[in-house]
């Protein structure tokens, strides 16, 4: 356990470092144009001083050595461009609570109405609820986010009779943004409960459950959502890289204060220590999903092993 | 119970009720005579893959209808401007009497649904934008399933290949899909390609994958042993016993690529990183209609454009659902 542990983390950190690599490299291939508010009218000689004064002479593996070297002692680097010469770490301090927490509320949020759905579509399979349920997830899965956020911002804004600025003071100004934010996540633990447990429902156990005359509704409960409920973990990476993907949309469509609008920002504005600095925080939350998802999977069914081999199981 | 004896009485009065009529007595208790043919003439059932999908894809009302919408929309996007009285979706039209631009104007007679903020013809532009999404869905869809299909199947059955694409894979699997879709649309010049390119980067890896999986499965099963001990060459057992097999899944990934891919370009599009606003697509008329939302008698620029994206996004993904399902041969009779 401890060996698949630790061989898991090491390729964990092997992700990150390829991922920040690609974004570095990615980075340093953007238009000179764009690290300039007056391109045109700079001087040769301005424009050098310029590029040298962000560090973008140097030969791109001294780079990128020199990003790895600051980062291993937990420098960031400044920030070129957004607010100049502000350490990267200190832009990004207030801003992380606030993600974390629009971002926590959503999967909470998630879990209270899509695990509920599932099990309701599930118990009533192939009768109206099921089919209404359908037809949400269908929509939410087809259907762009940007669509459906932007018809729930217009009218909810006007039923909540809030402002279109956000302010982070008022509760009611989270409503909104964390409800968005959780309907992908909803539909698709819904989609999931409700397949699994469908499953269930067909195995030898319930059967002999039903026989014994154990009720429905503890059937439903004791037996089969919790069996069902175990391979719902292998989902929790994707329920951190849709909150994560979401907070992009949700903070910039609601100007919230957060990290995800602010990565756009960034790379509009070319500022490429703080676009590292976000994307590392980014890639961080969804490896550290991906390594969650598989340690709770073997947690919580001991019949799951992935440290040795034994037998067929 | 007696609902089976009352099914099994049937049966048998249906079997005694056929031999009568079709063979008097004379020549039920008579010899039968010898017939090559008859003899030659083995247990063949007339099942057909295709007819079968057909079939069973039929019987899904749903989806046909959805299917009949989608094709008349695709094929309106393309007899539209050919119609008698449309206007260029390019054209700033000017009122004749100032000189200026028709700018947000009520729909009309000549402007079926209004004009947008600079004037030009909404009607026009939506179908114009339809087009374009729609071409870069298919064309995603389509490019992924190429690279995913040749790809999946070297990695399936080219062992040397596998380490290498496996942690290829690992790797891909765990960047996130929006930042290289914002990293690589800010870095190229905006156009559709770009947007196609930047789609196209990553979605072929979760298909290739799929496809290897597929493949490490059947790869020795009994027929496919059969056929290769009978000499038969491997792109022959690859495209006469495995891709028939994985047809079901191949189709139902490319129709759900194609929601996908147009909600991406709505995505990248509304960041403002998505085409220029002179090609319309439904990113950009959502993207132009979200400016004026605000004011609810200019809300129609928004909500036809997102009527069309809902009709269209739904429609190919329950196509595709349908689909995978009819193509399923287990679900056969």
């Amino acid at each position: 356990m401890l060996k698949y542990i630790s061989k898991r983390l090491l390729r964990s950190f092997l992700t990150l470092f390829i991922i920040m690599s690609i974004t570095f490299i990615l980075m340093r291939q953007m238009p000179i144009e764009g690290y300039f508010q007056n391109y045109d009218k700079l001087s040769e000689a301005q424009i050098q001083n310029g590029i040298r004064m962000l560090g973008l002479d140097k030969p791109m593996p001294v780079q990128l050595f020199n990003f790895y070297k600051n980062l291993l002692k937990g420098d960031l680097g400044m920030s070129l461009r957004y607010r100049n010469n502000v350490p990267v770490t200190e832009i990004l301090a207030p801003k992380i609570p606030v993600s974390v927490r629009l971002g926590v509320m959503a999967i909470l949020l998630a879990l209270i109405l899509g695990l509920p759905l599932g099990t309701l579509m599930a118990r009533y399979k192939g009768k109206l609820p099921d089919h209404l349920g359908t037809a949400f997830i269908v929509f939410i899965q087809a259907v762009p986010a940007a669509v459906y956020y932007l018809f729930l911002q217009l009218y909810g804004t006007e039923l909540l009779g809030l402002g279109l600025l956000f302010d982070p003071d008022k509760w009611t100004a989270w409503i909104l943004p964390v409800f968005s934010m959780s309907l992908g996540n909803i539909a698709y633990y819904a989609m999931w409960l409700r397949r699994f447990m469908v499953d269930q429902s067909t195995k030898d156990y319930v059967q002999l459950a039903k026989i014994k005359g154990v009720s429905g509704s503890k059937l439903m409960f004791r037996h089969i959502f919790r069996n069902a409920f175990v391979p719902m973990v292998q989902y929790l990476p994707a329920t951190f890289l849709n909150t994560v993907i979401g907070s992009i949309y949700i903070e910039s469509l609601y100007s919230i204060p957060g990290m995800g609008g602010l990565l756009v920002d960034v790379i509009k504005k070319q500022d490429n220590t703080m676009v590292q600095g976000i994307v590392l925080l980014f890639a961080t939350v969804g490896v550290i999903g991906l390594v969650l998802g598989d340690l709770l999977m073997v947690v919580l069914d001991p019949r799951i092993s992935f440290g040795a081999k034994r037998g067929n199981r | 119970m007696a609902l089976y004896r009352k099914k099994a009485e049937k049966l048998q009065d249906s079997i005694n009720e056929s031999i009568l009529k079709r063979m008097p007595d004379s020549e039920a208790f008579s010899f039968a005579g010898f017939d090559e043919q008859e003899v030659e003439r083995s247990g063949y059932s007339n099942y057909s893959y295709w007819r079968s999908t057909l079939h069973m894809f039929l019987k899904n009302k749903v989806a046909v209808f959805l299917t009949l919408i989608v094709f008349l929309i695709l094929l309106f996007t393309f007899i539209q401007p050919y119609l008698p009285n449309q206007i260029d979706p390019f054209l700033v039209n000017n009122d004749p009497k100032t000189g200026l631009p028709f700018r947000n104007v009520k729909p009309n007679d000549v402007f079926w649904l209004g004009t947008n903020s600079i004037g030009q013809d909404l009607w026009a532009n939506l179908w114009s934008g339809t087009r374009t999404s729609l071409f870069i869905g298919i064309s995603v869809a389509c490019i992924e399933a190429f690279v995913g299909i040749v790809v999946g199947v070297l990695w399936g059955y080219v062992r040397k290949l596998d380490f290498l694409l496996t942690e290829l894979y690992n790797v891909m699997d765990n960047i996130p899909t929006t930042i290289v879709l914002i990293l690589v649309s800010y870095i190229l010049k905006p156009g559709i390609y770009t947007i196609i390119l930047a789609l196209c980067l990553q979605g072929w890896i979760g298909m290739a994958l799929f496809i290897r999986n597929q493949i490490i499965i059947i790869r020795d099963r009994e027929y496919n042993l059969a056929s290769r001990c009978l000499g038969t060459r491997t792109y022959k057992i690859i495209q006469k016993n495995l891709i028939p097999y994985l047809i079901s899944v191949i189709m139902l990934r490319m129709a759900l690529t194609i929601p996908a891919a147009i909600g991406s370009e709505v995505f990248i599009t509304y960041i403002g990183l998505g085409l220029p606003a002179t090609i319309p697509s439904l990113g950009n008329l959502i993207n132009v209609g979200r400016q004026l939302m605000m004011s609810p008698d200019l809300r129609y620029q928004l909500i036809y454009p997102t009527i069309i994206l809902s009709i269209v996004t739904v429609s190919f993904y329950v196509i595709g659902n349908a689909f995978s399902d009819a193509a399923d041969p287990k679900n056969h009779i």
